[in-house]
C-alpha cells in the first residue's frame, strides 16, 4: 500500500452563525468569525488516496484525473467563492474547518475510482488544520 | 463524524543536554554540542492534535479559544523564554525534545478536557521532530 498525496489552494470566505443561538450565544461560541459581513482565508488543501501500485503504470493514481477531480470538485465549486452563500453543504451547517473536511471528502470519495480516499487534511491557516479520515 | 483538529505554537527555550549519572568524557560523547556547559537554544515549533465528533450546532471539534487558552496557561507561559534545565518539570531529567514532548503531552492531558487529546509534536529545529501520542510502547 503507497500513500500519495497532492496539495493545492483556494480563498473563500465564511462566517460563522447559528440561527439557534441568539446574537449573544453567536459572539460568545463564534467570537470575530461570528460577524455576518463574514470574512476570508487561502486554504491549502492536502488530500491523501491510498492503493497498490499499478504495476504497468508504476502510478497509485493518475495525478491527472486526480487533479481534474480536484478541479472540478472542489476548486471550481469553493476558490473565490462564499461558502455560507454559494457551497450547498454549508446551507444548513456551519463552514468551519471541521465540516469543510468533511464536505470535501464528501464530494472526492464518490468520485475516485482507483486509489481510495486516505485523509481530507485542511489548513484554514498556517497555524491550524483539520485533517478527517472518513470516520463516523 | 470525528475530525482531529491540529493547532500550531511556537515558542522559544535554551537547555543544555547533560546526565549527572555520566561522566563529563561521556556526557561529550553521548550530547556532543549538545553539552556545551552554557547551554544553547531554540525556537520550538508545538503542534497539538486533538480529536472528538464535530458538534452538531457548532461545527466544531472544540472551541480554539479553550484550547489556545489552555496551552498558553500551561504550556507557553510555563516553557517560553525560559531555561528548561531549571524548570522543576527537569529537576531529574534531561531536557531532550523527547522528554519535553512527554512533559507536554501529560500537562496538556490533565488541563485541556475540551476534546480527546491525540497526539503533540515538537519541532526542534526544521530538520527534527518529535510525536508523542501517550502510552509507553
Amino acid at each position: 500500500m503507497v500513500y500519495l498525496t497532492r496539495r493545492c489552494e483556494f480563498s473563500a470566505s465564511h462566517y460563522y452563525h447559528n440561527p439557534e443561538f441568539t446574537e449573544e450565544e453567536n459572539r460568545r461560541v463564534f467570537g470575530k468569525c461570528a460577524n455576518l459581513n463574514g470574512h476570508g482565508h487561502n486554504y491549502t488543501l492536502e488530500v491523501t488516496v491510498k492503493g497498490e501500485i499499478d504495476p504497468q503504470t508504476g502510478f497509485v493514481v493518475d495525478l491527472k484525473d486526480l487533479k481534474e477531480i480536484l478541479n472540478r470538485e472542489v476548486l471550481d465549486a469553493m476558490d473565490h467563492r462564499h461558502l455560507n452563500l454559494e457551497v450547498p453543504e454549508f446551507k444548513d451547517r456551519i463552514p468551519t474547518t471541521e465540516n469543510l473536511a468533511i464536505a470535501i471528502w464528501g464530494r472526492l470519495e464518490r468520485k475516485l475510482e482507483v486509489a481510495r480516499l486516505h485523509r481530507v487534511r485542511v489548513y484554514e491557516m498556517p497555524d491550524l488544520f483539520v485533517d478527517f479520515y472518513g470516520e463516523a | 463524524m470525528k475530525a482531529h483538529l491540529t493547532r500550531r505554537y511556537m515558542f522559544s527555550a535554551s537547555h543544555r543536554l547533560h546526565c549527572d549519572g555520566l561522566s563529563a568524557a561521556e556526557n561529550r560523547d553521548v550530547y556532543g554540542k549538545c553539552n556545551n556547559p552554557h547551554g544553547h537554544g531554540h525556537n520550538y515549533a508545538l503542534e497539538v492534535t486533538v480529536s472528538g465528533q464535530v458538534d452538531a450546532k457548532t461545527g466544531m471539534v472544540c472551541n480554539l479559544v479553550d484550547l489556545d487558552d489552555a496551552v498558553r496557561r500551561e504550556v507557553l507561559e510555563r516553557f517560553d523564554h525560559v531555561d528548561l534545565n531549571q524548570s522543576t518539570e527537569f529537576a531529574s531529567a534531561v531536557p531532550t525534545t523527547e522528554n519535553l514532548i512527554e512533559v507536554i503531552f501529560q500537562i496538556l492531558k490533565r488541563s485541556f478536557r475540551g476534546a480527546h487529546l491525540e497526539k503533540v509534536r515538537l519541532e526542534e529545529t526544521a530538520m527534527n521532530s518529535f510525536e508523542y501520542g501517550g502510552g509507553s510502547s
